[in-house]
């Protein structure tokens, strides 16, 4: 069965996109189909698609060698995200995960590894105000998911060699219509009145349409004469208020906007003990779901975040191609098409 | 004698901003009376030879620094950095500092004995012939270090090569000691503020505006941390001459006159928030090197080196005035270059006009009194009156040079001040009211008047906000209370005693002639509005204010006869100077808004009056009145010939309202500031034929003026190369014969004004057009540096302000320069109930009229009321703005703009 698509740009280099569960992996591996890779994915559900798919986990050394097997590069999303969760877990996928699979990619002789990461591995809780990628912070980045890939990220990039280079890319808040991630938990918790604004939403924050992310992403790898050995943000480069951005999707999802607001100090105060309690509670099994607040969510919605993008779009040579309200046009044609 | 550099181990600590190899200790000799002969002392100072070395370039000469009580070298780590950084070298090449700790003082050793200022001034020359100074040294100083500094200065004449001062003072001569230092060294608390405890140290430290941060602090403490390292904080404080009977008065007196004849070039930096070295020191220091370059910070205060960067001045500074050898050859190269417009040429006194028509009987000033009355002088009385009061002044001591500061409401009495110092050649300061109260006060201490004339509420204020000049009652007070007043006001004259005064020399024939004033001499000091930070003060010469009436006269065809309406304070003061009749009318000038119609068409009927100037505010209430006027005042107004609207942009709506008021009137608007007024000019019928633009068209630049652009690089960064090339937008700059002379005690406001030769940078942006019309974007500091390029607000405010429900709007960004986005902040109608988000409707509607202009939008807010200029209520504080968005957005305590 050919695994490569009809376009001509990837010329048939083989490509393994491992974490392909979600709407990025899935955005990116179907992006470089598209345009002419022979595609491989690795994810830990079956996917019916036109390629070659492993299904399995990259912390298993044997899936990871298998995986990497006649590879020329690797896209690595697969990564544990969550608000919560105990830090072993974290660890097992993300940096013992990440680890195995650059190990394996080495022994195959795969040349360029793009290391998907997140600009919250370099925040540290003070708002980000137009400033550029900043070291991944293992000791200081917040929260068990940031901690945990801004280790991936720091050993990823320590690997960088001539013989086997490596870039990583930090989308900023990916949404899109099919989105479990963020604009799914915005609208159920909108639907359910349980969303709050912080700071009355003021809070001015950059995010990436899926599409764009998804580019930046194969960009890196067609990029990698330039990009090797850097952590580069991308985002849409056009920040918004917070509490605008949440309307944008309440309205494109047909739900009521949050209409109430909490201070952020206090979000942020009683996220530490709300996540404390879910924790626990969970490990207890009497909750299965994610909290309702956490101190890291309640930091990301009531500071600011957006970024200087002339270095990453000057180093990828992209410019996102779907703007924002583009982007939240799409997606309320997505809620539509459902009814 | 090679001085050691310290070993490692006797490093206490890393203080912030000392680099690793400054410190030394030397061994020198004491020739100091205090000691016995044979002595020698332990010096401990801070010493960037090895930095000079490390650029392999000869150093230009030596900055020899002095720190005062309680400080130490410390105080001085900018300059030992800044000495040898890239632009340092690249302006003039690296300098030398050597920061000293005095003895007792610092690390240098506690030496036991009571150290006299004689004492110090000759410990200084002992350490510089230790080291061997060689070449030219600067001396450099403050606090008391001040005059350590000025004391070696005089007795190195051949070796000095300048002076540099900070908030120090040589004080004798009728001056007192300041308030907090007379407490410093009352017996009760001397031993116990200075020594004992660390009062004194703490004190001086909290100076710091803002405050210093704690490892700083610690430094500064670091060499007084016990009583016993204390004694020489005290010893400086006792030694302080608080009279004539102290032993250090003949130390103090000798260097306080032998400055007089230094002749080397001095450059003052001054905090003027210092609570004891005040702005009275720096004044009384210009009495004595009156060839000094000043810069007043305003805000900072007394540990002006923490509080702002002297550094970069300081080396600039050096680099122009203090030049090493090549760069002294290139400057007379840059010396014979064409100079600024409007150094030659032909020139007409101020005064000419009032002396050709001192015969006539026909009006020349008009008051419009309350009571619908008027108050008129003929031309021969304004010229007698004039020359009577300059008499008067001249008796009281007022001279040439001396400045003179009228707080006078305008019309006949302010006219014939502003003649009589013209006269004289006094400098006429003129803040208005329109600063307001801080904003005046701010004014008026800058400028330093000798003299302070004002009506009594002005007098009043003099005596609160402690004013400093000789003060003169504008009026005769009522005989009941006149000696009260007079004493409580601190008065030493009243205007009308003057003239009377003035009145008896002339009727006695005992009058000497007076000379006329030297053309390149400074005439007036005029403030900014401010809108922008605190106002300042704009230094015009006679030739430089002649030529402001003469590009009036030539653009507008203001032939003597004409008669003008006065509503536009800096023009009405040329009246007389035109030749023109001015009649003022009644209104509260601190108010431009109180002008009516009814008042400016009766002042207009008093002299068939075929010119006005006014302010947009005031011309905005005179259209809202306009249904009060009489048959007989529309009829004054129909005569009009010309109407000048002057001090911001009008909207083309009220200018036609105007027209229906005055229909025979051609209504101009000059675009200018008090650098340069005015620069362009376009009348109604030019502004309907420029139509919609990016920005606020101008029109052409007036008789005599150039207007050119220098360009704007990604960054901000002025580029410049003044272009003509239309649609280049950057920053706007003039050259005509009437740009002010310089700045007022705003050295580096100056050099930033001049720093492309042969033109005055305006900071306002804005760009021509293909007509050669200019167009105002506004100000450089409103600019966004977007990652698509620099923008201009101007056009996206002009588009948002057409959404319906938006009163007014800015547009602002925020962010690092390069990488800025775009926020508006709109007042709304109704307003609306707190500042915040706009509502997502609103929003949405906003977003997208900017979006037309090519100006897309992170955020939209809303606001009740923009910070505004208090002089004309209409220029937003977008900066101040720009601060309040980032705050907002960031999810921070925003607070007010």
């Amino acid at each position: 069965m050919s695994t490569s698509g009809p376009g001509v740009v990837g010329g048939g280099r083989r490509v393994l996109v491992t974490g392909t569960s979600g709407l990025l992996g899935r955005s990116v591996a179907q992006l470089l189909f598209d345009r002419g890779y022979s595609v491989v994915t690795l994810q830990r559900r079956a996917v019916d698609a036109p390629w070659d798919s492993l299904q399995g986990s990259v912390a298993d050394p044997d899936v990871a060698a298998r995986a990497v097997h006649g590879v020329d590069a690797i896209v690595h999303l697969a990564a544990k995200v969550s608000f919560t969760g105990a830090w072993d877990e974290f660890v097992a996928t993300n940096i013992v995960g990440t680890r195995q699979l650059i190990t394996a990619a080495q022994h195959a002789g795969v040349r360029d590894f793009v290391f998907v990461s997140s600009p919250s591995v370099a925040h540290l809780g003070a708002s980000i105000v137009g400033s550029g990628a900043g070291a991944a912070s293992p000791e200081f980045a917040r929260g068990h998911y940031a901690r945990s890939k801004a280790a991936a990220e720091e050993m990823a990039l320590a690997e960088d060699s001539p013989t086997f280079r490596a870039t990583a890319i930090r989308p900023h808040i990916v949404w899109g219509p099919g989105d479990t991630q963020l604009v799914e938990r915005v609208v159920e918790r909108a639907r359910a009145g349980r969303l709050p604004l912080l700071d009355g939403g003021r809070a001015l924050i950059d995010t990436t349409y899926v599409d764009n992310a998804a580019e930046a992403i194969v960009r890196g790898l067609e990029r990698m004469d330039y990009a090797h050995g850097q952590a580069l943000v991308v985002t849409n480069g056009e920040p918004r208020p917070v509490g605008e951005l949440i309307a944008g999707i309440c309205a494109a999802a047909g739900v009521k906007a949050p209409g109430y607001s909490v201070p952020g100090w206090l979000a942020r105060g009683a996220g530490s003990a709300i996540e404390k309690a879910w924790t626990a509670a969970g490990s207890r099994g009497w909750v299965h779901d994610e909290p309702p607040m956490t101190r890291f969510l309640a930091e990301q919605l009531s500071t600011a975040h957006w970024f200087d993008q002339r270095h990453t779009q000057a180093v990828l040579d992209w410019t996102p191609a779907v703007s924002l309200d583009e982007g939240l046009a799409k997606l309320a044609a997505h809620y539509r098409a459902q009814g | 004698m090679v001085a050691a550099a310290l070993p490692v181990t006797e490093l206490p600590e890393p203080w912030p901003g000392v680099r690793a190899g400054w410190r030394r200790t030397l061994s020198v000799p004491s020739t100091a009376p205090v000691d016995s002969p044979g002595t020698s002392r332990q010096w401990h100072f801070l010493d960037n030879a090895d930095d000079v070395a490390a650029t392999g370039m000869e150093p230009v000469g030596t900055l020899l620094c002095v720190h005062g009580n309680p400080t130490w070298s410390y105080l001085w780590r900018t300059l030992l950095a800044g000495a040898t950084s890239p632009a340092a070298v690249a302006a003039g090449g690296p300098w030398r500092v050597i920061a000293v700790d005095q003895l007792d003082m610092g690390f240098s050793e506690r030496t036991g004995t009571f150290r006299r200022l004689e004492d110090r001034i000759t410990d200084l020359g002992d350490l510089t012939d230790a080291l061997g100074l060689a070449g030219p040294v600067v001396s450099v100083g403050h606090d008391w270090g001040g005059i350590i500094s000025l004391g070696w200065a005089t007795r190195h004449r051949d070796q000095l090569a300048g002076v540099v001062l900070t908030n120090t003072a040589v004080h004798p001569g009728g001056f007192t000691l300041p308030p907090a230092l007379k407490l410093a060294l009352h017996p009760a608390v001397h031993p116990w503020g200075t020594k004992t405890s660390p009062a004194f140290l703490s004190v001086t430290h909290g100076l710091a505006q803002p405050a210093l941060s704690e490892d700083v602090r610690a430094a500064f403490m670091a060499p007084y941390r016990s009583a016993a390292r204390r004694d020489g904080v005290g010893n400086f404080v006792a030694d302080i001459p608080a009279g004539e009977g102290h032993p250090s008065w003949p130390a103090l007196d000798a260097v306080s006159s032998g400055i007089r004849t230094l002749d080397v070039p001095a450059f003052m930096l001054w905090g003027p928030k210092d609570p004891v070295f005040s702005d009275r020191y720096l004044r009384d220091l210009l009495t004595r090197l009156p060839h000094a370059d000043v810069h007043r910070f305003e805000g900072a205060s007394h540990l002006v080196q923490e509080d702002r960067d002297i550094a970069t001045p300081t080396f600039a500074w050096l680099a122009q005035n203090v030049p090493s050898r090549s760069q002294a050859h290139r400057g007379a190269l840059a010396d014979a270059a064409p100079g600024h417009a409007g150094d030659a040429g032909a020139f007409t006194p101020m005064l000419a006009q009032l002396d050709a028509r001192r015969a006539e009987t026909s009006a020349a000033v008009v008051d419009m009194l309350p009571n619908g009355s008027t108050k008129k002088l003929s031309w021969a009385e304004l010229a007698r009156d004039v020359d009577d009061l300059a008499a008067g002044l001249r008796e009281l001591g007022v001279t040439a040079g001396d400045r003179v500061s009228l707080l006078v409401p305008p019309g006949i009495n302010l006219t014939t001040l502003i003649y009589a110092c013209l006269r004289l050649g006094a400098i006429i300061v003129v803040a208005d009211a329109g600063l307001g109260t801080r904003g005046m006060s701010r004014a008026i201490k800058g400028a330093g008047p000798d003299y302070l004339i004002g009506i009594e509420k002005a007098l009043l204020g003099a005596r609160l906000y402690n004013w400093p000049g000789v003060k003169i009652a504008a009026e005769d007070f009522t005989p009941a209370t006149a000696t009260a007043r007079k004493t409580v006001l601190n008065v030493a004259a009243t205007i009308p005693q003057l003239m009377a005064n003035g009145r008896v020399e002339r009727l006695a024939g005992t009058r000497p002639g007076f000379s006329t004033a030297d053309p390149e001499t400074d005439a007036a000091v005029l403030f900014t509005s401010g809108s922008t930070g605190p106002a300042k003060g704009v230094v015009y010469t006679h030739r430089r204010l002649a030529a402001m009436r003469d590009t009036l006269a030539a653009t507008y065809s203001l032939d003597a006869g004409t008669a003008l309406v006065a509503g536009f304070a800096p023009f009405a003061l040329l009246g007389p100077a035109l030749g023109a009749t001015t009649v003022t009318p009644d209104m509260d000038v601190t108010a431009p808004r109180t002008l009516t119609a009814a008042a400016l068409a009766n002042a207009a009927a008093a002299i068939n009056a075929t010119v006005v100037f006014a302010s947009p505010a005031a011309l905005v209430n005179v259209v809202a009145t306009a249904a009060q006027l009489a048959p007989g005042q529309q009829k004054a107004l129909a005569g009009v010939e010309l109407l000048l609207s002057a001090g911001a942009p009008l909207a083309e709506q009220l200018l036609h309202q105007v027209q229906t008021l005055a229909p025979n009137a051609a209504l101009h608007t000059p675009y200018g500031m008090t650098e340069a007024l005015p620069v362009t000019d376009i009348d109604l019928a030019g502004i309907g034929a420029a139509g919609v633009g990016n920005g606020v068209c101008v029109g052409l630049p007036v008789s005599g003026a150039q207007v050119a652009i220098a360009p704007i690089d990604a960054d901000g960064q002025v580029i410049p190369t003044p272009t003509f090339d239309a649609s280049v937008t950057g920053e706007i700059l003039v050259s005509a014969a009437h740009v002010k002379e310089r700045y007022d005690r705003l050295w580096i406001t100056q050099q930033r004004s001049t720093s492309i030769p042969g033109w005055h940078r305006s900071g306002d942006i804005g760009h021509l057009d293909a007509q050669g019309r200019l167009w105002v974007e506004g100000r450089m500091e409103h600019i966004l540096c977007t990652p698509a390029g620099v923008k201009t607000p101007v056009a996206a405010e002009q588009a948002v302000e057409l959404v319906p429900s938006v009163a007014r709007a800015a547009v602002v960004g925020i962010g690092p320069a390069g990488t800025q986005v775009a926020v508006a902040i709109v007042e709304t109608n109704p307003a609306p109930k707190r500042s915040g988000l706009a509502s997502p409707a609103l929003a949405a509607e906003v977003r997208a009229a900017a979006l037309s202009v090519d100006m897309p939008l992170a955020a939209v807010l809303v606001i009740d009321s923009m910070p505004t200029d208090v002089r004309h209520n209409s220029k937003i504080d977008r900066a101040k703005l720009s601060r309040w968005a980032g705050r907002m957005l960031a999810g921070e305590k925003a607070g007010r703009p």
